[in-house]
């Protein structure tokens, strides 16, 4: 096996793999993330967290400044966060490391 | 910009299949392309491409699957990458692998090609090449995948597959996984164009689906976070017809070679639809207001039992190519589909090829 499953770790720094972007689509008013033969409709809080998402930031910092800017309860932050991109991890479309 | 209208309630397309030629160097007994190909000669020219790339994106299309044929067997191949890219498209190419080099591979790249498609026709050189019909074929094959996963590109593995190499459906996932593949998609022979010359030699059993199936559930498990495994038995062993092409005319459109637009891959083979071309109308127009398009969109052209049935928004009708192949009528229920009242003699018809101990040879596209 070259790669192992993969779990969230708050320390992590979460990227966008190649082949997977964020992108306005115009003609429905909308933004998607697109990625190979797929395209998933963003709400609000998800265009949120991918926006943070730069392999730069860990997990950890993604949640504080969302939590900060929506004025939230961080722990509820967090449960949607982590549901969010663990969904995403499973389907390829997001990198960890660190 | 040119946007169908929402009171027709037509949604814009999300996908656009180009297929930029039908010319292939490979001759799989199962290619799904017509019987009769388009001519290199009667093929859009690079600005007619670019024209309808642009035409596409207007319209809503957000992803354009570059497809044939072998699309590497068009020169302008590196172009049309660049020009759908520079105009925020999501490029897919869709390739054989052949007539790719390295550096042809890095210009695709440089261009802006987002994810590749390769297919496969076996696990090793010997069985590969002898589906295709093309010696040297698999090795090709594995060299592409290197260059792609050396760019960090994901791939995307393509095993079409049937009665002769179902068993081998563990190494193909294997291979994948060694390949660096993100997704492999297992799709079952689709019994149209020359695949329906083959269809004995090539329907798997029964059996071999089933066996198909556990082997998927647990390569999935084993595999979650790696490998995507999408598996597409054949529809003939099913309850329900597959929801072809997400619904006629609701999700994605096909440009074939010399322009014709087609809601669907096979849709030539349907007696009496008439195809507008790129060459003469607006996209948005084809669209919209095509006659082809409008054929079988919604749910008002449907026949009992598809009409009352509580299914029609989850499945279509299934495959209007398969109704017209089997019950003549391109209405008709999808003779896959148990409601049918044409499943029975299909049912027996699938039974009878089972039976055959050994499969008649494999006839070969252009040989």
């Amino acid at each position: 096996m070259t790669e192992k499953t993969q779990v969230l770790d708050a320390n992590q720094r979460p990227s966008l793999p190649r082949g997977v972007r964020l992108r306005r689509d115009e003609v429905r008013g909308r933004t998607v993330l697109l990625s190979p033969e797929r395209t998933m409709a963003l709400e609000e809080t998800a265009i949120a967290i991918v926006s943070r998402i730069d392999g730069r930031r860990t997990l950890a910092e993604i949640i504080d400044g969302l939590a900060a800017d929506y004025k939230a309860p961080r722990d509820v932050i967090a449960v949607d966060v982590e549901a969010f991109l663990q969904q995403l991890l499973e389907r390829r479309m997001l990198e960890v490391s660190g | 910009m040119d946007q169908p209208s929402p009171a027709a309630g037509i949604n814009p397309p999300m996908a656009m299949l180009a297929e930029l030629t039908h010319r292939c160097p490979l001759a799989c007994p199962y290619c799904s392309n017509p019987l009769e190909l388009k001519q290199q000669a009667n093929e859009l020219s690079t600005g007619d491409w670019v024209r309808v790339l642009g035409e596409a994106a207007a319209l809503g299309v957000l992803h354009v699957h570059f497809s044939g044929g072998e699309p590497a067997s068009r020169r302008d191949l590196v172009d049309l990458t660049k020009a759908a890219s520079e105009i925020d498209l999501y490029t897919n190419l869709i390739t054989s692998g052949i007539g790719l080099t390295e550096r042809r591979m890095n210009d695709l790249v440089q261009a802006g090609l987002e994810h590749v498609q390769l297919s496969i026709q076996g696990t090793d050189a010997a069985e590969a090449d002898h589906v295709a019909g093309y010696k040297g074929g698999h090795s090709r094959k594995m060299d592409v995948a290197r260059w792609v996963r050396s760019h960090d590109l994901p791939l995307t593995i393509n095993a079409v597959c049937h009665r002769q190499n179902i068993d081998h459906l563990q190494r193909t996932i294997d291979l994948s996984v060694q390949l660096g593949a993100q997704r492999l998609e297992v799709a079952t022979v689709q019994f149209h164009g020359w695949a329906a010359r083959n269809r004995a030699a090539l329907m798997p059993t029964r059996q071999q689906d089933a066996e198909a199936r556990r082997i998927v559930v647990a390569a999935r498990e084993q595999l979650k976070g790696v490998l995507v495994i999408d598996y597409v038995p054949a529809d003939y062993h099913a309850t329900y017809p597959k929801a072809c092409m997400g619904g006629w005319g609701r999700i994605g459109l096909n440009v074939d070679p010399t322009g014709r637009v087609l809601p669907c891959h096979a849709a030539e083979s349907i007696d009496g639809l008439e195809f507008d071309n790129v060459r003469d109308k607006p996209l948005a127009d084809i669209w919209c207001s095509g006659e082809a398009f409008n054929a079988f969109r919604g749910f008002d052209w449907m026949e009992e039992p598809c009409r009352s049935c509580e299914r029609k928004a989850i499945d279509f009708g299934g495959c209007r190519c398969q109704a017209m192949a089997m019950a003549g009528n391109a209405r008709a229920t999808d003779p896959v589909c148990s409601k049918s009242p044409m499943h029975a003699s299909l049912l027996d018809t699938v039974a009878e090829l089972e039976t055959g101990s050994s499969p008649p040879p494999l006839v070969y596209r252009g040989r």
